[in-house]
């Protein structure tokens, strides 16, 4: 069971450790600097947080010692972009990104059996990955050349991201990504080659012959149990959708209260069945539905939902959670999530009931579980 | 040679002393000085080796015009100083 979380925020991040007490925060790194995403590396131990600098760009820090210190390593680079370069396909909204680093969105860890093998997802929707735990960095050329790639667009952002990487446990060549706004993509070649997404997904958003188009899609979140990889949950612009083939189509939960916009998705590692999501009101207002902190739990894949509210604040809260906001442990007890006004809260019950860690953070942009190595 | 002055902001992400370095052009003063302390690129170009959107570089007090191409003429004696726009939050 988890006893260790990091959280990564506006103004650093952040170290929680679970004592005789509870939790509390123990470590405070890179104090005032604007960390976007933090990751634990299952195999080995190392920690990867992405900073945004603004003025002197994006770099990366990795940690061998537990977080006790720091060093910078290599970021990310998009290649020279051609001097006759032509795109093949004009987005569908707005411009055709540059070939610039515009954010680190997501890290995950590859297989067990690929030491040092870490993907990185971007904005401008550059997918990388690394041989050596983060020293060096290579753009992923068959998604980034892909003539549909160039058909996303950013979903609140001026770019298209990718946000979310899921690594099959059972083959780690089998590779899930979820992009805003470009849906989800799957590689069973480790990369070599990429399957557009599947069919299923709506964005109602959309002028009508456009909404169920699968490379326009806008998943905020997709995440994958470890205990049954073929089940994909994903907090979408438009609401819930689940996946019980790997992606290759998609089904939609409607009628959730007190609604299906969100951010954050967390599935139980062991059961398919089981998520939990964090409502707000949809869509471009996004705030906790009539002040309160409410986070929804679906035991039986979606076809029920409770509405868990004990220990979390029931009047005048305007907590947003984003994306990366919300985690859960290796066991499925214990949940994490924290806001975009600082207040963090963790269960140890599966969501029955939650304690609060902080109130006063800086705006929460991440947080990780540290699993057992 | 080129003088190459930074902030003192970026001081504390890497160290970058001031340096007099070869160079006619931006470019070549910049390249100079960068095969020297290659970490330090990254905190003024970007990907595609063009100045970073928020940061900015005089020659002899003038701005750097081609933001791009760093294809601007560097004199001998000349002074380049480095530094970002005074804003954040």
């Amino acid at each position: 069971m988890s006893t260790r979380c990091h959280v990564a925020t506006r103004k650093g991040l952040f170290t929680l450790d679970r004592g005789e007490s509870g939790w509390s925060i123990s470590r405070v790194s890179f104090l005032g600097d604007n960390c976007t995403v933090v990751m634990h590396d299952t195999r080995n131990g190392d920690l990867l947080a992405a900073l945004n600098h603004g003025h002197f760009g994006i770099k990366m820090q990795r940690s061998r010692d537990r977080g006790e210190t720091w060093s910078e390593i290599a970021t990310p680079k998009y290649p020279e972009k051609p001097a006759d370069y032509v795109p093949k396909a004009g987005p569908a909204e707005g411009k055709t990104p540059d070939w610039s680093l515009k954010l680190i969105w997501s890290l995950a860890p590859g297989g067990g059996d690929e030491p040092g093998f870490v993907w990185c997802g971007t904005l401008p929707g550059g997918l990388f990955q690394s041989r050596d735990g983060g020293d060096s960095w290579e753009l992923n050329r068959p998604l980034w050349d892909h003539p549909l790639r160039e058909q996303w667009f950013g979903g609140g952002a001026d770019h298209p991201g990718i946000h979310s990487i899921c690594v099959d446990p059972r083959d780690a060549r089998h590779v899930t990504i979820g992009i805003s706004c470009g849906g989800v993509w799957s590689t069973r070649d480790g990369g070599r080659t990429w399957n557009p997404p599947g069919p299923g997904m709506r964005a109602e958003y959309m002028p009508p012959e456009q909404q169920f188009e699968p490379n326009i899609q806008d998943p905020h979140a997709v995440v994958q149990c470890h205990a049954n990889p073929d089940a994909l949950w994903v907090q979408h612009h438009n609401g819930i959708f689940k996946s019980t083939d790997s992606g290759a189509s998609w089904s939609e939960i409607k009628d959730v209260n007190p609604s299906v916009f969100g951010f954050a998705v967390a599935v139980h590692p062991k059961n398919a069945d089981t998520a939990w999501f964090i409502p707000a009101v949809k869509d471009e207002k996004r705030y906790p539905v009539a002040g309160k902190v409410v986070v929804n739990r679906t035991r039986d894949g979606g076809k029920t939902f409770e509405t868990l509210t004990r220990g979390l604040p029931q009047t005048h809260a305007y907590d947003l959670v984003y994306r990366h906001g919300f985690d859960v442990d290796e066991t499925g007890s214990r949940l994490i999530f924290g806001s975009t006004t600082g207040s963090v809260w963790i269960s140890e019950d599966e969501g029955n009931s939650w304690q609060t860690v902080s109130s006063h953070l800086p705006p929460v942009y991440a947080v990780r579980f540290e699993k057992p190595v | 040679m080129p003088t190459v002055r930074f902030t003192r902001n970026i001081q504390r992400h890497v160290a970058c002393p001031t340096r007099e370095v070869e160079g006619t052009t931006l470019r070549e003063v910049l390249d100079t000085y960068f095969r020297e302390n290659e970490q330090a690129r990254g905190y003024v170009l970007d990907d595609q080796g063009c100045i970073r959107q928020h940061m900015v570089v005089f020659i002899n007090g003038d701005q750097a015009a081609d933001r791009d191409g760093l294809g601007d003429r560097v004199a001998p004696d000349a002074v380049i100083d480095i530094l970002q726009a005074l804003s954040g939050g």
